[in-house]
């Protein structure tokens, strides 16, 4: 089990590295406005002064060892243009907080309705329940959420009569971000939960269990409940952490000052180190993710056997 | 309960009765001549008995039509596909990108409701949105099938070679462990920034890891079936190995491969979506839903111009839920184990 989860973490690790090097040498290949606040009022000579103090001509393998090193010191650069010369990690810990708070909401909405979901369906098979379910996983799944959080904020903002935009002070305005960024979650605990329950429910044990005589609600509690969930376990960390660390969608379309709005900001903004410093981010918690999805699988089952699973998913 | 099983071995003792009694009246009815004499060996009658009428493609197409809902989605999300390709080849419809003026006052015609000449109204500078609606819709499929496409002919290729030359097993191995941690958004985002938007670069950042999924299933199902039974024998009769996985292997896995390729369309004119909004999609003068979709956010609140929104996203949301259901229900029927 250790060798297993050192060769795992290794991996990510390995991962991670990888993607830093591949983000930041495309990121050089940017064009260099977003390097500089006025770019258009400079001249020649000041660009390529300004290109040295930034150590952009400097050979690729250079600027990647001094990236590195910065990063490790917790230094990823300064804005250029969203807010001029504010170190990076400043701006980033003014924003996670606000992605943290909304996303662990969301995370515990889409709790309370995907799991309970997900058991009534496979309880009610073929039911009414069952049918509806799955026409609301299917809508969810298959029409881009980009469309449906439009008309949840068009149509809910006028019904309940909420502002259109975000405001910390203000409660109501937290409902509608919330359940967008709740929904993809409830169909997806939703979908996995149910065919787990009922790949488990035509098991032998099951049957023994009913043979003893045991009421359907005990069975399917007690016995299918607890041992579909340990799949699903698997997803748990990723769902959380992406959900955690901001909806780029969501966040932008309410203009909630987190970290997936910010995102889109800097990107029709052009700020080079901005845009860097998030990509990573997002792509270190999605690594995490799944390094933890798969720890967390290995403690609590142990018929999985470490030797022939192939890492990852 | 007993009654159900007493009238079941009723029905039971009864059938056999009268199996017993028909075999008695055939084997009475036959001749002295016919009972007594050699069987010869005849080459088509011992083929007979070996002869099934199962077809594959028959079954998937039979089971299929056997679910009316999807046969009828189906049919709806052919006459969208078939409309979208025929509608600027009918007459009276307006060019996607043309200004349309008021031809008394010479003024654009900016955001008409619908009526019956602009029959879903016009937008913000006085283009026909039925005209942009469609050209948009002929963009976003010719997305969704261009990468569906992509996937399934490099992830095939990538996961029979991967299935089967040994020496590539780690380095593809690795190379998917890598690529299957990196969030598929991003990758989007990053390409789509770096490079200038438009249709060929989309296709491109999409599909530059999806391709790998299908890789991995693939050389998993073919590791499975690579050395059973059939197909030792098969390569003892000295068939090629491209032949092998033509028509011993790839045949197996058409459900699969079907499904995934109906559900990456829906996926890549959503994420087409997504990168218009955060910037980085096509520019106006090529109509996408992505692109409609955008411009009709931007006057959602202004109740008299929701149609600009709405129309749009009603034949997204049909195309994506069409495409969603049928992929499902076909890889259901074409699932060799469903036959009976």
């Amino acid at each position: 089990m250790a060798k297993y989860m050192i060769k795992r973490i290794g991996r990510s690790l390995l991962t991670l590295t990888l993607i830093i090097c591949i983000v930041f040498i495309l990121m050089r290949q940017m064009p260099i406005e977003g390097y500089f606040q006025n770019f258009d009022k400079l001249t020649d000579a000041q660009i390529q002064a300004g290109l040295k103090e930034q150590g952009l001509l400097d050979p690729m393998p250079v600027q990647l060892v001094h990236f590195f090193r910065n990063m490790f010191q917790g230094d990823f650069g300064v804005s250029h243009s969203y807010r001029v010369n504010v170190p990076v990690t400043q701006i980033l810990k003014d924003k996670l907080p606000v992605s943290i708070k909304l996303g662990c909401l969301s995370i515990l909405v889409a709790m309370c309705l995907g799991i309970p979901l997900g058991t009534l369906m496979a309880r009610y098979k073929g039911r009414f329940f069952d049918k509806f379910g799955t026409l609301f996983i299917v809508f969810i799944q298959a029409v881009p959420a980009a469309v449906y959080f439009l008309f949840i904020q068009m149509y809910g903002t006028s019904l309940l009569n909420i502002p259109l935009l975000f405001n910390a002070g203000n409660w109501r305005s937290w409902i509608l971000p919330v359940i967008s960024m709740s929904l993809g979650n409830i169909a997806y605990y939703g979908m996995w939960l149910r065919r787990y329950m009922v790949d488990e429910s035509n098991k032998d044990y099951v049957n023994l269990a009913r043979a003893k005589g045991a009421s359907g609600n005990t069975v399917m509690f007690r016995h299918i409940f607890r041992n579909a969930f340990v799949p699903m376990v698997q997803y748990l960390p990723s769902s959380f952490l992406n959900t955690v660390i901001g909806s780029i969608y969501v966040e932008s379309l309410y203009s909630i000052p987190g970290m997936g709005g910010l995102l889109v900001t800097v990107i029709k903004d052009n700020d080079n180190n901005m845009v860097q410093a998030i990509v990573l981010l997002y792509a270190t918690v999605g690594v995490i993710g799944l390094l933890l999805g798969d720890i967390m699988m290995t403690i609590l089952d142990p018929r999985i056997s470490l030797g022939k699973k192939e890492g990852g998913r | 309960m007993f009654s159900l099983k007493d009238k079941l071995s009723r029905d039971l003792e009864q059938a056999a009765e009268t199996g017993i009694r028909r075999e008695a009246d055939r084997i009475a009815g036959i001749s002295d001549k016919e009972l007594f004499s050699f069987a010869e060996y005849d080459e088509k009658e011992a083929e007979k008995s070996g002869y099934s009428n199962y077809s594959y493609w028959g079954s998937t197409v039979r089971m299929f039509f056997k679910n009316k809902g999807a046969v009828a989605v189906l049919l709806l999300m052919l006459a969208i596909l078939l409309f979208t390709f025929i509608q600027p080849h009918l007459p009276g419809q307006f060019d996607p990108n043309t200004v349309n003026n008021d031809p008394a006052t010479s003024m654009a015609l900016r955001n008409v409701p619908p009526n019956e000449t602009f029959r879903f109204g016009t937008n913000n500078i006085g283009q026909d949105l039925w005209a942009r609606i469609w050209a948009g819709t002929r963009t976003s499929i010719l997305i969704g099938f261009a990468v569906a496409l992509i996937e399934a002919v490099v992830g095939i290729t990538m996961g029979v070679l991967w299935g089967y030359l040994r020496k590539l097993d780690f380095f593809f191995t690795e190379l998917y462990n890598v690529l299957d941690n990196i969030p598929q958004t991003i990758i989007l985002i990053l390409v789509a920034y770096i490079l200038s938007p438009s249709v060929k670069t989309l296709i491109f950042a999409m599909s530059l890891t999806g391709w790998i999924g299908m890789a991995r299933f693939i050389r998993n199902q073919i590791l499975i079936i690579r050395d059973r039974d059939y197909n030792l024998a098969s390569r003892c009769l000295g068939t090629p190995t491209r032949r092998l996985v033509m028509k011993n292997l790839l045949p197996y896995l058409v459900s699969v491969i079907m499904l995934r390729m109906a559900l990456s369309i829906p996926g890549a004119i959503g994420n087409e979506v997504f990168v218009t909004y955060i910037g980085l999609g096509l520019p106006t003068s090529t109509p996408s839903l992505g692109n409609l979709i955008d411009a009709g956010r931007a006057v959602m609140m202004n109740v008299s111009q929701r149609y600009q929104l709405i129309y749009p996203t009603v034949i997204l949301s049909i195309v994506t839920i069409s495409f969603y259901i049928v992929g499902n229900a076909f890889s259901d029927a074409a699932d060799p184990k469903n036959h009976r």
